[in-house]
C-alpha cells in the first residue's frame, strides 16, 4: 500500500499553561517509512517531547494546525487509545507510576486492547517472561505495580518490554537511553533492533547522545531546534553535532 | 482533662445529651435524620445473625460463640461509648461473645442481616486469647436502622484481623462504635469496608494494654449519590513502644456523595518510642461530591520514633490515564484499572481471597452503576 508511512505535516502544537496556551511546535514536517529509523536530536526545551506527546494525544498538548497520518489514518482526530490501536507506540521519557496495577495485568490488558482480542493464555505467559528476561528483568517484576518504585533504568527497560509485546507499527522512543547504565544501554538497543529487524516497522528515536546511535543505526538524523526541524542528514550528522553542538541553529532561531 | 482530641466517654446514656449537630463529634453528621438512634426508650432487637467457622469440638484451635449479660466480664471492659447511640447499644440486651484460641486458619464469618427499618442494636465482644491468630469477617447486609458496637480484646502476642463490611441496602442507616484494647506485642488489624447504606457512621477506637502492640486501621469506602459514609478513628498511644498505621481510601461519585474521615491520634506523655502514621486519600469521580478529611495528631512527648499524617482529595491522575490509554486501553477500562489499583493495596490486607475478589467485583459494579444514572 502506497500510504504506508507515518507522516507529520506542518504540525503546530501549543501546551496548556497556567497563563494560557503557549506555542511550542512551529511547523514540523517528517516522514517515517516502514523499516526506517529516524533520530531526532536537539537542545533541552526545543519541543521533542512535545512532538512525541502531541502525536500520542496527550491532553495537555493542543494541535493547533497540521496533521499526523499513520498509514493514511488521521491520528489528530482519534482518541489516545484509538491512536495506539491504529499502531502507534510511545516509550515515554518519564514512564508513569500506576499504583495497584500489576505489570502482568497491565501488559495483558494492553495487548488485548491493541489486538482486539485476548492473547492465548499459555503462550502469552511464556512470551511475557521471555520479554522480561530479554530486558534482564526478573519474572517477579510482573507482579509489581506498573513503574512503582522501579529504578530509572528499570522503567525504561519496561517500556521496551511493552514495545516488544505490543509490537506496534510505529514507535516513538523519547530518550529511552537516558539514565541507562552501559550494559542496560546495550540491552535496550538490542531490544529496539529486534523490533526494527522485522523490517516493516518505523522508529522515531529522540536522544541527546550519539552513544545509542552506535548500537541503533539511524537512517536519518534530524536536528530539532525551537519547535521545528532545522537540519537533516544521515548518521554522520550526529557525529558532527557532537563536535559543533546546536549553537549555530540556536543563535539563528533566537535572531 | 479533656481536649477536643480525646473526649472521655461514658457508659451512662444520661451522660450523653441528644446531639444537636453542633457538637464536634456530630458536626459532619446529618443528625436530623437520626432521632430514633438517640431515643433510649425504643425497644431494640438484635439483627438476625449467622456465623460460620465456629468449632465443633473444644480442641485447639477453637472459636466459640456465647453470650454476655450486661456487666458480665469482659463486656464493657474495653468499649467506653463516646456518643449517645453507642451508649444505648452498649446497654441493651445480651451481647454476643466470640472467643478465639489457637491458630485458626479459616476465617470466622459472621453475617448480620436486617429485615426492616425498625430500630435494632447489637453489641459484639470479640476476645482473642493470648497467642491466638484469627481473622473475623463481619458482614452487615439488608435493610436496617442499626447501632452496632464491636468490643475487641486482643490478648498478649495475639494476631487478630477484624474486617467489618458494610454492605447494606441503600435505605439502611448504621451507627456504631468499635473499640479495641491491644495486648503486649499483639498485632491488631481492623479493616472497614463501607459500600452500602444511606448513612454509615463508625467510631473506631484502639488503645494499648501494654508495650509492643501493633495497630493497623485500614479502610475502603465508595460513596454514591446521596450517601453519607463517616469513619472516625481514634488511636490512643497510651503505652510506650507501640506502632499504629491508619490508611483509609475512598472513592466518591454522584450528587451529594459524602465521605467524612476524622483521624485522631493521641501520643500521651508515657508513649515513648512509638511510631505512627495516618493517611486518608479520596478519589473524586464526579462533580457534586464532598470529601472531608480531618487528621489530628496530638503529641505530648518528643521521645518518639516518628509521627506523621497526610490527607489528599483529588480527581483521576491525567498522567496515569494517559499512560494506560497510550497502550490502547479505553478510557473506561483505564479508569476502572486506576480505581481498582487505588483500593488494591488495602483490600489485599484482608487475606481472604474470595472476599477480596468479591469486593473488587463490588467496586467494579459501583463504578459501572455510575453510567446508568
Ligand atoms: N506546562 C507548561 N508550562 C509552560 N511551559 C511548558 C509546559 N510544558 C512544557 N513547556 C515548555 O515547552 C517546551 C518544550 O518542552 P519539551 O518537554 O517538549 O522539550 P524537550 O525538547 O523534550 O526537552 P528535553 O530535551 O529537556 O527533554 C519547554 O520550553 C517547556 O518548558
Ligand atoms: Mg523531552
Amino acid at each position: 500500500m502506497s500510504d504506508r508511512r507515518l507522516e507529520i505535516r506542518d504540525l503546530h502544537v501549543s501546551v496548556e499553561t497556567e497563563t494560557g496556551p503557549k506555542p511550542i511546535l512551529k511547523g514540523v514536517n517528517l516522514v517515517v517509512n516502514p523499516g526506517e529509523v529516524h533520530a531526532i536530536m536537539g537542545p533541552n526545551g526545543s519541543g521533542k517531547s512535545t512532538l512525541a506527546y502531541a502525536i500520542a494525544g496527550h491532553p495537555k498538548y493542543t494541535i493547533t494546525s497540521g496533521s499526523v497520518l499513520l498509514d493514511g489514518t488521521e491520528l489528530v482526530e482519534l482518541s489516545v487509545d484509538e491512536r495506539a490501536k491504529a499502531g502507534l507506540f510511545l516509550a515515554m521519557q518519564y514512564p508513569v507510576e500506576v499504583p495497584g496495577i500489576s505489570v502482568a495485568n497491565f501488559l495483558r490488558t494492553a495487548k488485548t486492547a491493541v489486538d482486539g482480542q485476548a492473547p492465548p493464555l499459555r503462550t502469552w505467559v511464556k512470551k511475557v517472561s521471555e520479554s522480561l528476561a530479554s530486558m534482564q528483568l526478573d519474572d517477579e517484576f510482573s507482579a509489581r505495580s506498573v513503574n512503582e518504585g522501579f529504578s530509572g533504568g528499570e522503567k525504561k527497560r519496561n517500556e521496551i518490554v511493552q514495545l516488544d509485546l505490543l509490537n506496534p507499527k510505529y514507535a516513538i522512543l523519547d530518550e529511552t537511553d537516558s539514565g541507562l547504565d552501559i550494559d542496560a544501554l546495550r540491552i535496550v538497543s538490542e531490544g529496539v533492533n529486534r523490533y526494527s529487524a522485522q523490517g516493516d516497522r518505523g522508529i522515531l528515536l529522540i536522544t541527546h547522545y550519539t552513544r545509542i546511535l552506535r548500537y541503533i543505526k539511524p537512517d536519518f538524523v534530524h536536528v530539532f531546534v525551537d519547535g521545528r526541524i532545522v537540519e537533516e542528514g544521515d548518521s554522520t550528522l550526529a557525529d558532527s553535532l557532537e563536535e559543533t553542538g546546536y549553537e549555530k541553529w540556536v543563535t539563528e532561531a533566537g535572531a | 482533662m479533656t481536649t477536643e482530641l480525646h473526649p472521655v466517654g461514658s457508659r451512662a446514656v444520661a451522660d450523653h445529651p441528644v446531639p444537636t449537630g453542633k457538637e464536634e463529634i456530630w458536626r459532619f453528621t446529618p443528625v436530623e435524620k437520626l432521632a430514633e438512634f438517640f431515643d433510649e426508650t425504643l425497644s431494640r432487637n438484635g439483627l438476625w445473625h449467622h456465623v460460620e467457622g465456629i468449632s465443633q469440638n473444644s480442641q485447639e484451635p477453637v472459636a466459640t460463640m456465647g453470650e454476655l449479660d450486661l456487666g458480665q466480664s469482659p463486656r464493657g471492659q474495653v468499649l467506653v461509648p463516646l456518643d449517645r447511640s453507642a451508649a444505648i447499644a452498649a446497654t441493651k440486651h445480651a451481647a454476643n461473645h466470640l472467643v478465639l484460641e489457637g491458630t485458626l486458619t479459616q476465617p470466622i464469618r459472621m453475617t448480620l442481616t436486617g429485615e426492616s427499618t425498625d430500630p435494632t442494636s447489637d453489641h459484639l465482644v470479640i476476645e482473642a486469647k493470648p497467642y491466638s491468630s484469627a481473622t473475623v469477617l463481619i458482614t452487615y447486609t439488608g435493610v436496617a436502622h442499626h447501632i452496632g458496637n464491636v468490643e475487641i480484646l486482643v490478648g498478649e502476642g495475639a494476631k487478630l484481623t477484624v474486617v467489618s463490611l458494610q454492605d447494606w441496602e441503600p435505605t439502611s442507616i448504621h451507627l456504631g462504635q468499635h473499640e479495641a484494647l491491644v495486648g503486649k506485642d499483639a498485632t491488631y488489624r481492623h479493616i472497614a469496608v463501607s459500600l452500602g447504606g444511606d448513612i454509615v457512621r463508625i467510631q473506631n477506637n484502639a488503645s494499648y494494654a501494654s508495650t509492643g502492640g501493633d495497630i493497623e486501621l485500614l479502610g475502603v469506602y465508595f460513596a454514591d449519590a446521596g450517601q453519607h459514609l463517616e469513619h472516625r478513628l481514634f488511636v490512643d498511644h497510651n503505652r510506650p513502644k507501640g506502632t499504629s498505621h491508619v490508611d483509609y481510601r475512598g472513592a466518591l461519585q454522584g450528587q451529594g456523595a459524602t465521605s467524612i474521615w476524622v483521624g485522631d491520634v493521641l501520643i500521651r506523655p508515657e508513649a515513648e518510642g512509638i511510631e505512627t502514621y495516618e493517611s486518608n486519600k479520596n478519589l473524586v469521580l464526579t462533580d457534586g461530591c464532598r470529601a472531608e478529611a480531618v487528621p489530628n495528631l496530638e503529641i505530648e512527648t518528643g521521645e518518639i520514633l516518628g509521627a506523621g499524617h497526610s490527607a489528599s482529595t483529588g480527581r483521576f491522575d491525567d498522567e496515569q490515564l494517559f499512560y494506560l490509554r497510550s497502550r490502547g486501553i479505553s478510557e473506561d477500562e483505564a479508569r476502572r484499572m486506576v480505581v481498582r489499583g487505588f483500593f488494591a493495596a488495602i483490600l489485599a490486607r484482608i487475606g481472604i481471597p474470595d472476599v477480596e475478589e468479591t469486593l473488587m467485583a463490588r467496586i467494579d459494579t459501583e463504578l459501572s452503576s455510575d453510567k446508568e444514572k
